[in-house]
This record gives structure tokens, sequence and C-alpha cells, in this order.
């Protein structure tokens, strides 16, 4: 079962890895975007894990609910209310339990995809964060591995695409040939995840 | 690059507190990020609230003030402010007459300033919205986020913004600036990319002798590479481009627009070659206004945007203003 703290740590892992990426992010996002994601998740997720060492939430819903609410509130653009969502949705579908299964997690992330779908209006191939996160989802029944490896999986097999979403889109042709750096962060948001549950396996 | 910043984290906090320095007729909130003119709420009259990415400037903030924006709310560079912001500057603004929310058709854009509409509207503020999206450039519109909101945007607040300072109601000042959006369409050209604070880089690499055709405000690139044009080439290219898309009733007003690093010099010159296209084309332009109004850092470059006026919106676009960047009459 998966408590508050796992779901704290796929947090601050997360935080720990954007900050690790944030340049690849941006130089990721310089050909396609405005060369800005990185920094902006970098803002968002230290402020995550800031809210969540002050406000010490005790369920995993709580744990998601807080940290979308800091995501929509401090990083701006797109990636805020779409991440915003994508937490926000997954902490509602897990309500208050106290602890949660692993098929639970993977229903509740799949109604946050949803919804980040219908919010963005973005499906799979548009070259979005989508195109991690649907993968990672389908893959997760398999454990967090996989879902890592599908996240990263997916998050390369952007780079052919055209981008039909977002700012990229702007670019038609010349979008091709360039990651998506929305579906990069999102893998870092899955193989957090998978970083979390490792160290749960390993306790 | 060198950058006249201290680091690249400060860059919108420290212009902020240089606006407010210079500009006492507003009230900035350094750490909220809202610029909100001093006499605000005005009682009786619909409010103007706008926003977007930094370095765009002087768009929003400096059309902030009587005739033109009740508040802006700046966001990080080029990446849109949070809904928290916009919240709070509707309040700052709302007489109860209502608040209209001037939108740039960005995806981030679209989506905070919903979430904050949902919020104000929890607040018992009415709220309605005005989406800018002018940017012909853009022509596939189903397969990407939509038309780009560009120089158009400074056309909406001007003219939306004299409505409301009239005190027409709130969905008068709203019909008012989806027939300017509706009316308005742009086109940008790069001679440079530009540089954000925190990358420290180009935004793309522009080899010389070459210039971007339909750019964006945020650094894209543009649809379009080509070996270097004369200014005479670029006004025929940028005016066939937006005549293409739309065939305007006489007259109209006309915007050319630096995108920042392009000097004063160069864009006098450029509009006269705008403005002889458009003879030419049998366009009759009743004003101009030539300069640095709705830019992306320190782009070289420009854009041409036309907006289809009626008397109405003529004699809305001669009415008084009084903001940092934009004043005349009063």
């Amino acid at each position: 079962m998966l408590d508050a703290d796992f779901f704290r740590r796929w947090m601050t892992a997360t935080a720990v890895s954007v900050d690790r990426e944030a340049e690849r992010l941006t130089a990721l996002d310089s050909p396609i975007g405005d060369a800005d994601h990185g920094s902006n998740l970098q803002r968002g997720f230290t402020a995550v894990a800031a809210a969540l060492e002050k406000e010490d939430p005790n369920t995993p819903g709580a744990v998601l609910l807080l940290a979308a609410r800091q995501l929509i509130s401090t990083v701006g653009g797109a990636s805020g209310p779409l991440y915003g969502t994508l937490l926000r949705r997954t902490g509602k579908s897990l309500g208050d339990a106290a602890e949660v299964g692993e098929a639970e997690l993977a229903a509740a992330l799949r109604s946050g995809v949803d919804a980040v779908m219908a919010l963005g209006g973005a499906s799979p191939g548009d070259k979005t964060m989508i195109d991690a996160l649907v993968p990672a989802v389908d893959a997760l029944a398999d454990g967090f591995g996989a879902a890592r490896a599908a996240a990263e999986q997916g998050a390369l097999a952007t780079t052919p695409m055209q981008a039909r979403k977002g700012r990229a889109s702007y670019l038609g042709e010349r979008s091709i040939g360039h990651q998506d750096p929305g579906a990069t962060s999102s893998a870092l948001l899955i193989a957090a995840l998978a970083e979390a549950g490792s160290e749960a396996a390993g306790e | 690059m060198r950058m006249l910043i201290n680091v690249p984290e400060t860059v919108v906090a420290d212009a902020l507190r240089g606006l407010a320095a210079a500009h006492p007729e507003l009230t900035v909130d350094v750490d909220r990020r809202v610029i909100v003119r001093r006499d605000a709420p005005v009682a009786g009259k619909a409010a103007l609230v706008s926003g977007g990415g930094s370095g765009h400037e002087p768009l929003h903030g400096g059309f902030v003030g009587p005739g033109m924006l009740s508040a802006a709310c700046p966001g990080e560079v080029f990446t849109s402010p949070v809904p928290d912001q916009m919240v709070r500057a509707a309040a700052a603004v709302d007489s109860g007459a209502g608040v209209l929310f001037v939108v740039k058709n960005y995806t981030g854009d679209v989506l905070n300033f919903d979430m904050a509409a949902e919020l104000a509207e929890d607040e018992g503020i009415q709220v309605a919205k005005v989406l800018v999206d002018d940017d012909v450039a853009v022509t596939d519109s189903l397969y990407t986020a939509g038309r780009r909101g560009t120089g158009a945007t400074l056309f909406v607040e001007k003219i939306a913004g004299a409505a409301a300072e009239e005190g027409q109601p709130l969905e008068r000042v709203e019909s008012v600036a989806r027939q300017v959006n509706a009316g308005s369409r742009s086109f940008g050209v790069a001679l440079g990319a530009c540089t954000t604070p925190a990358k420290g880089s180009p935004t793309f690499d522009l080899p010389p002798g070459e210039l971007e055709l339909g750019i964006g405000i945020h650094g894209e690139p543009g649809r379009e590479r080509r070996p270097m044009m004369t200014s005479a080439e670029i006004a025929d290219f940028s005016v066939h481009t937006i005549l293409e898309d739309m065939s305007p009733r006489n007259p109209v007003l006309l915007l050319v627009n630096g995108m920042g690093a392009t000097p004063l010099l160069e864009l006098y010159g450029f509009s006269a070659e705008v403005q002889r296209v458009l003879t030419e084309r049998g366009v009759a332009v009743a004003r101009v206004l030539v300069g640095n109004y709705v830019t992306s850092l320190d782009m070289a470059g420009a854009s041409v945007t036309l907006c289809q006026v009626d008397e109405e919106l003529l004699r809305l676009w001669d009415a008084p203003v009084r903001t940092p960047a934009l004043r005349w009459g009063m």
C-alpha cells in the first residue's frame, strides 16, 4: 500500500530531478518554444517541496492537492494549469484514504491524464506531455518501472512528430525533429514515481 | 549575451519597482505582481484587466491608466501570469460594473485566465472575456493552438478601454473589444532572435543574410526563413499576406510595431513602405502608430497590424488616454 509518505517522496523526487534537468528542459524548449520550461517547473516544484515541508498533509490525496495548488499559483504558462490539473484530479480521485493500492493510483492517474487532455485539448500524437503520460498510465499495471520506461519511450517518440498543440504548433513542419519539452518533463514525473516506488520496495 | 540586469531571477520585480517609481499614478504591487490605476475602482464603470508574460513591454503594464487598462498582471518572462494575480487585479478594479479580461490567444494565458474568471465569479465579480487572435502567420488554426494575439492587443485595449472610460456597460465594452479583434490582422518578421534572461543565449540561430517571416512575440522562429529582403520587399510581403486574409472597408488604423531591437529610424522607413503598399492596394489609413509597443525582448524586426474601424471605433481610438506608453488628449 502507498501512504502519504510515498506521495511526498514522489513529489520531492520530482522536485530534485526537475532541478537537476532544468537546463535541459529549457534547452529543449528553445528551438520549438520559448526557452523557459525548465525554469518555470523548477519554480513550481521548489514551491511544492517547500509547502509539503511546511504543511505536512497526511493523506495521499491531500499531498497531491497541495502540490497542485502550488503549481497552479506559481508556475504560470500552460504548464501550471496543466500539471496542476493532473495532480489535482489524481488527488481528488484518491479521496481521503490514508493508504491506496497501486491499482487505485493507476486509475486515479488515468483520470488525471484525462482531465489534462480535456483542459488542453491535446490527444496522443500532438507532441505534448500527453505522449509520455498516456503510455505511462497504460503501462502502470506492469509496475512503476514499466511506466517509467514507457514514459521515457513516449517522450523520445515525440521527436519526429509535428506539434499540433501549444506554442510549438506555430512552427508547423519545423517542429519536427525536436523532442517535446512537456513530454520530457512528464517522463521525469513518472521516473520520480518509480524512484519513490523503489525506495518503498527497499524499505 | 550582456544584459542590463542584476540576476535573471529578479528581472520582473526589478522592472516593476522601476515602473512604480516612475509612475506614481499607478499602484504597483511588486510582490504580488499587479499594476493598477491609482483611482481604481472607478465608480459605475466597467474595468479592463489584461496580462501576460513579461518581455513584451510596454504591453501590458505600460497601458494601464485612464482610457485604457484598469489593471495588468505581468507573468515571468514569456510566461502567463497565474490566476491569483488576475483575481487580485479584478477585485482591485471592480466597481460592481464588471471586469473584461483581455486575453491573448496562447494556451497558457487562456488556461490561467479561464481559471481566474471562475474564481473571480465565485467572489461575486461579473467577468467577461475577449480573446485576441490577430496573427495571420498562423494559417492552420485547426492543427495549432490557433492564431496568436499580437499587435491587435493594443487596439483592443485602447478602444475598449475608451468605451469603458465613457461609462459604457460591460456587455457593450466586450462587444467593442470583439469587434476590434475581429477586424484586426497582423504579420511579423524577425531579423534576429531574442535572448531570454533565463537562457542567456538567443532563442534561435538566424544566420547572417537571412530573416524569419511570420514570427510570434515569444522568440519562437517564424513559419519560413528566406534570404534577407529590403524594407520595401518586407512591406510588400507583410501587407500582401495580411490582405490575403482581410478585405478592409476603409479606413483602417495602422500599427507599425518594433519588436524591441529595431531602431525607430528603420521603423519609420518601414512604415513609409507599408503605407506605400497600402496606397497601391487602395487601403486608406486613418491613423498611424509607429513604435515599440508589443515587443519580444531584444528581438530585431517589426510587425504590421491593420485594424478595421468605423466612425465609432475611430472616435474611441481618438478618445483621451493617459498611460505610461500611450497618452494623448489628456
